[in-house]
């Protein structure tokens, strides 16, 4: 590791203790790992439980495929689509990257109503028992990211109207960060979905 | 010693808000933030320290007297929260960590200031919410591990109440983590490698590493058994289909990591007061470097062995035996590291150098109970006894808050510009390692006679013992008064320090005491060779590129 790329302000004196603006995405990521251990112990837990609790008889726990593979390219095409937004403002478009930061906020929205949909027409509830408990946990803390993460996109939204919003080409900081973290969701989807429907 | 002098430049304007009122504003100054950790993290020390001095009390009779046994309870329960959440780790990680790194580092400020603040400022209302349940609702009675199904059937208020604290100061913990290592890897003065780093800062980044890692496996545990308790779900209910042992495996895979979280700071704090009071360089840095990381991926995987009583299968068994075995490797060769560096050292007996030599003393016995109990015949035998609560107790007291004690002694006039007495410090010392070594050194032959822990009464042959570790938790609350009584009167009358009074080089003693806002005037100085005691300057060779071809130079 010899990233001693050192900020302008580091070397001489000024007045004012500012976050650094260079270092702001290594520390989401760093956020992100950690936040990615969250989930760990989530999908831990429901493995563990899965191997060595077996469901007393009559409990039931049945997921369907059809909804959650929609919602799994609902996530994934809207990554493709904030790629696009982040292309966007690079150009100094920012007409065509607020059209496809709606789009991806209005994909993310969409999978949330999908998650409720399922969510009432499951045949178990949150405390029916401890597969259904442990599957609400980790699918709604996940809901609770893309629901953040939805805010996010709309909030950056608004800051790169034009003229004087903070979101340019020259310094894009908010969608950078907001795109990180989506596709970090995103990715934790991906996980949620081989471990909790497919296995 | 290579330090270029900065050219002369007129000092920056201060923006900060000055005076003592900053120390109690949302400052993003690191050393302003470092010393709001230190002052607050004590004051939860005496409260937990009172605390302790209840359970002491209570404990001096086989039969529940002093109070009643639910109490005690709660007691005990808030005495190792406070301890663990409060002081320990904000103190060696946030106090020192955010004082000291970004001088380490050559840095005007932490990477993320603002973070800082935030992630301070976490903490006293996640004391004061703990604290006051007490007096509210009644505290949490399930100790700080909050075993379910204990937790789920005790009064479930308190609980609810220690589980939002102890999120709120792991979510500070985790913010300090990010901070810690943003700075320490990003935030470097040009020209300064690694490995010339200070071993703080080493330790301070293995240590927010597990922190990152594991603080947010504890945090979705206990919002899991919130639903336990608020929700009736069953994830931990084995009456409701559920499993405990999940959740010890998923508590332990924090509080394991936690064990380091509190001690490797020390380790590095100690790190650096051993080769200033020593007129030494700190032997072997790079086997010191490697021994902090293979603890923090050992760390990672031995949590089990807190499990062995728990139905864990053999080979599991067996993994983290084997597993923890090892940590003594590193941890040891860590240990011999320091006593090379006194070897033969212009040795200063003074506070700083006493509590470091008292750390090593303790902690190395805690070391070797913690070996004993990594083997499991041995473990169960003694499982929930009295031997497990004093090999804590040697590790996080005779370890960690010694080098707190031993790092106030050695920065506190970088602090305040002013020395400490040292005759005070000295009684502080004898009164602290006498007191602590007779209040928990007799706690192993209780555990190996089979006291159990975390009970109000127990049996009438354990009487004499217990009141002799109950004098020597006496001597320990005694032993803060003359503390007490030099911070404040040096603070107020002490002689001047200078800017470096005990002529080290490490940067944070390159600058005036207190340092200014900015941490330097003008240019933060290189430092190359943190260790170099004891080479004449003329003898080095400032050609090498390595902390470790230049330490082979001179002895």
């Amino acid at each position: 590791m010899t990233t001693t790329v050192p900020t302008k302000d580091q070397n001489h004196s000024h007045g004012e203790h500012a976050e650094h603006p260079d270092h702001r995405m290594f520390g989401l990521a760093t956020f992100l790992v950690a936040d990615a251990m969250t989930f760990a112990g989530f999908f831990a837990a429901y493995l563990t439980f899965k191997a060595v609790n077996p469901l007393p008889d009559g409990a039931i726990y049945e997921l369907e495929l059809p909804l959650p593979i929609l919602n799994t390219v609902l996530l994934l095409v809207s990554s493709a689509t904030f790629h696009r937004a982040g292309q966007a403002i690079r150009q100094d478009d920012h007409g065509r990257c607020r059209r496809w930061l709606l789009i991806t906020a209005g994909l993310g929205l969409a999978f949330l109503v999908s998650q409720m949909v399922e969510y009432f027409t499951l045949p178990f509830g949150l405390t029916d028992n401890l597969y259904a408990s442990t599957f609400f946990a980790a699918t709604g803390f996940h809901g609770l990211h893309v629901t953040l993460g939805a805010l996010m996109i709309l909030i950056v939204w608004w800051q790169a109207r034009q003229p004087q919003g903070r979101v340019t080409a020259a310094d894009h900081f908010p969608l950078e960060a907001a795109e990180l973290y989506w596709h970090f969701v995103d990715g934790i989807w991906v996980i949620l979905f081989v471990i909790l429907y497919l296995l | 010693m290579t330090i270029s002098l900065p050219p002369e430049t007129s000092s920056p304007p201060r923006l900060q808000p000055s005076g003592w009122l900053r120390y109690f504003s949302f400052s993003v100054d690191h050393k302003v933030i470092g010393l709001q950790y230190l002052v607050c993290g004590f004051v939860f020390y005496l409260i937990g320290g009172a605390l302790a001095g209840a359970i002491r009390t209570e404990l001096t009779s086989p039969v529940s007297d002093f109070m009643a046994r639910d109490v005690y309870n709660q007691v005990l329960t808030l005495h190792g929260t406070v301890m663990i959440f409060l002081w320990i780790v904000p103190v060696v990680n946030g106090a020192f960590g955010n004082y000291l790194i970004p001088f380490y580092v050559g840095a005007r400020d932490m990477a993320f200031p603002r973070l800082n603040a935030v992630a301070f400022w976490l903490i006293p209302p996640a004391g004061l919410m703990l604290i006051t349940s007490y007096f509210l609702t009644g505290a949490a009675q399930s100790g700080w591990t909050a075993y379910p199904p204990l937790s789920i059937t005790t009064p479930a208020t308190g609980q609810i109440i220690w589980i939002l604290s102890v999120l709120l100061l792991g979510g500070s913990s985790i913010f300090g983590g990010i901070n810690f290592i943003a700075t320490i890897l990003k935030l470097r003065r040009p020209g300064l490698k690694l490995m010339q780093l200070p071993m703080y800062c080493w330790a301070m980044l293995g240590t927010s590493i597990l922190v990152v890692l594991s603080t947010p496996v504890l945090a979705g545990t206990l919002v899991l058994l919130s639903f336990d308790i608020v929700a009736h779900t069953g994830f931990f209910n084995p009456t409701l289909g559920g499993n405990v042992v999940v959740y010890q495996h998923l508590f332990w895979f924090y509080s394991h990591p936690a064990v380091y979280i509190m001690v490797l700071p020390a380790f590095g704090l100690v790190s650096e007061i051993l080769p200033v009071h020593a007129r030494k360089p700190l032997f072997g840095y790079v086997t010191m470097v490697y021994s902090i990381m293979a603890i923090v991926v050992l760390g990672l995987i031995v949590w089990a062995h807190h499990m062995f009583t728990s139905g864990t299968p053999p080979w599991m068994r067996l993994f983290f035996t084997i597993a923890t075995a090892f940590i003594a490797v590193p941890t040891g060769i860590k240990f011999f590291n320091w006593l090379a560096t006194l070897w033969g050292g212009r040795i200063s007996l003074n506070s700083a150098m006493l509590f470091s030599c008292g750390f090593i003393v303790n902690f190395v016995l805690g070391g070797i109970t913690g070996v004993a109990l990594a083997q499991v015949p041995f473990d169960i035998h003694v499982h929930d006894t009295y031997f497990v609560v004093a090999h804590f107790h040697y590790i996080v007291f005779g370890g960690s808050v010694f080098v707190i004690f031993a790092s106030i002694y050695h920065w506190y006039p970088k602090f305040t510009g002013r020395m400490l007495n040292e005759d005070l410090g000295r009684l502080h010392c004898a009164l602290t390692f006498i007191g602590f070594n007779l209040c928990f050194g007799p706690q192993h032959w209780l555990g190996l006679n089979g006291m159990p822990r975390r009970v109000a009464e127990y049996d009438p042959q354990f009487t004499l013992i217990n009141q002799i570790s109950s004098v020597g938790a006496l001597l320990m609350a005694i032993s803060t008064l003359p503390f007490l009584w030099n911070v404040i009167h040096s603070a107020l009358s002490g002689p001047v320090a200078g800017d470096n009074p005990w002529k080290a080089l490490t940067p944070e003693w390159l600058t005036s005491s207190p340092p200014p806002v900015e941490n330097w005037i003008g240019e933060a100085p290189l430092v190359e060779e943190p260790y170099g005691y004891g080479v004449p300057p003329d003898e080095l060779d400032l050609t090498a590129t390595s902390g470790r071809d230049l330490w082979s130079s001179g002895k």
